[in-house]
């Protein structure tokens, strides 16, 4: 099948600290793919490389064949793009209806005066835009705090809204950065069932950064192991969860003697 | 009683130039959390538009149209020249130096200031201009208590301002985007917005507020000099940190603050003791209060 995203050698340097090393990727429609790695291997840099708040020093990346280095995170995440961060970027003193409807930004196409006359045109689109809103926090499991700012609600409900507005761009690849972190078992197989749901119900593809063992060999096709920006390993979950590299990386060197 | 209510009616006349203005403060504060120190020539530039514009209305259609519709095109084409001179703000001045640390974003602000202030020097002279009245001046008695219809006027027009930018903010696809701004400036462009075109109109409507501040101004107090734009700049910038950085209702309201204090402390002391006074009480205000009204606590915000 065509590659929807494809990156080849990706290198970046932080002024002389090299953060990625020769990184290729390649997304798949509809796959869900995992990268792990132990803290400061350049998981997020990759995240941030790939969605244009970084320009990689070196490398290529395309969208659909379409090259999008050099591009503004605002046109990538047009092109389809969506993505959550490690440490929610939310918009405190904003209902979480709000965060849904600011998320159909660039599917608003009326002009001020419609706005300001109440148009027929422009309620249309904004009823449009609400029932969508409404049908997205349903299926996060959100709809009851529609009305409530997002700071009212508890964590796990924050990451919720949080990939519910980068579901509502209309995305066909998901960036996850962490989706679990900070999360109580529950809330963890619940978001389990929410990754799976939006990738059945959306027929998205999923890349995400995750910690926990169990969750990224439970969701994830195919796996992909970071270590000092550089990927030691790569393969379907059985593979890297037996290799020693991994092992290694996470664990440290086993002691012979 | 009499004198009380003549008093409040200054009052809220120099509190709507103080809220209208500080606005604009705030605005840019809350979208690109630097503070927009050319705010104050702004205004002074959008005065002297409004000057241009209406002499030259006066003088070609005083006979053909009637005075309000004269007043109302000044009024709109002003805003809309003015705002022009806030996008050029932005993209001349704090565009290159998004990425720069805060200090020099805001510095570049007072020099653009300079530029205009000397420019009007070095076009216009030095000379004081004198704003041509757009309307007829006068006097009403209502029990005692004598006001100007200029001085409601003033009022008025600001508060259907600040009403049309509440719409704004609150119903339009650009006023969310200016909310969300003011949160979390990471993820406004994952939703498909562009920085580089909610910024401009930021200072836009920013300046096109001021000028029309400038134009009531200049029907109130109908003197022009390129320096006009410092002190009610800084004074309205008092009312944008007092109100709390970034928060729109809380600079109107502090401008009004500002406008009472002022006012009542010359009511009661020398008007000379006048500034003196009324800042030591807004400093006070602060000392107790440093977030000011509606200001979010200082490590709440990621940048800086």
């Amino acid at each position: 099948m065509e590659a929807l995203l494809n990156v080849n050698k990706m290198t970046h340097y932080f002024g002389g600290l090299r953060a990625v090393y020769n990184y290729d990727l390649n997304i798949k429609p509809q796959q869900i793919i995992g990268l792990i790695g132990p803290n400061g291997a350049g998981k997020t840099t990759i995240f941030n490389l790939i969605t244009g708040v970084h320009t990689p020093t070196e490398g290529s990346i395309t969208l659909q064949d379409e090259n999008i280095v050099g591009l503004a995170t605002n046109e990538i995440a047009a092109k389809g793009l969506g993505r959550t961060f490690q440490n929610l970027a939310l918009w405190r003193h904003m209902s979480v209806l709000d965060h849904i409807k600011m998320a159909h930004y660039s599917q608003l196409t009326y002009g001020l005066m419609g706005s300001f006359f109440n148009t027929p045109g422009c309620r249309k689109q904004e009823s449009e835009i609400k029932e969508n809103s409404y049908r997205l926090l349903e299926l996060f499991d959100i709809k009851q705090h529609a009305d409530q700012l997002v700071t009212s609600l508890p964590y796990g409900a924050q990451r919720r809204v949080e990939m519910a507005r980068a579901m509502a761009t209309d995305p066909k690849i998901l960036f996850l950065d962490e989706p679990t972190a900070g999360m109580t078992p529950d809330e963890l197989v619940q978001m389990i069932k929410i990754i799976r749901q939006v990738h059945e119900d959306f027929k998205v593809a999923i890349f995400l950064i995750e910690h926990r063992m169990k969750f990224v060999m439970e969701l994830c096709q195919y796996i992909q192991t970071l270590v000092f920006g550089e990927m030691i390993a790569a393969g379907p979950p059985e593979d890297i969860q037996n290799n020693p590299k991994v092992i290694e990386a996470y664990l440290g060197k086993e002691d012979v003697t | 009683m009499d004198y009380f209510l003549q008093n409040l009616i200054n009052a809220l006349q120099w509190g709507s130039f103080y809220a209208v203005i500080s606005i604009g403060y705030s605005m840019v504060y809350g979208v690109l959390m630097v503070f927009n120190f050319a705010h104050g020539d702004i205004f002074m530039l959008g005065t002297y538009i409004g000057f241009a514009i209406a002499t030259l209305f006066i003088a070609v259609f005083s006979a053909l149209l009637p005075t309000w519709v004269i007043f109302a095109a000044v009024v709109i084409i002003t805003m809309f020249l003015a705002s022009w001179i806030g996008v050029f703000v932005e993209v001349v001045g704090y565009r290159p130096l998004r990425q720069a640390p805060r200090a020099s974003a805001a510095i570049t602000g007072l020099m653009i200031g300079i530029i205009f202030e000397t420019g009007i020097l070095i076009f216009l002279g030095a000379k004081r201009l004198s704003f041509p009245p757009l309307m007829e001046s006068h006097v009403y008695n209502i029990g005692g208590v004598y006001f100007t219809n200029i001085k409601v006027m003033v009022i008025v027009i600001s508060l259907i301002l600040m009403l049309a930018l509440h719409g704004l903010i609150q119903k339009t696809k650009w006023g969310m985007a200016m909310r969300a701004m003011s949160f979390d400036f990471l993820a406004v462009p994952l939703m498909g917005v562009s920085i580089n075109i909610i910024a401009p109109l930021t200072f836009a409507i920013g300046a096109g507020l001021a000028s029309v501040a400038g134009i009531l101004y200049g029907q109130a107090y109908p003197i022009l000099d390129p320096y006009m734009g410092v002190l009610i700049g800084w004074k309205a910038f008092v009312a944008a940190i007092l109100g709390g950085r970034g928060s729109i209702k809380g600079a109107a309201m502090a401008g009004y603050l500002l406008g009472f204090i002022e006012i009542f402390v010359a009511m009661v002391f020398p008007s000379t003791f006048r500034d003196l006074i009324a800042y030591s009480i807004i400093l006070l205000i602060l000392t107790y209060r440093p977030r000011g009204f509606f200001g979010m606590e200082y490590s709440t915000k990621l940048r800086l």
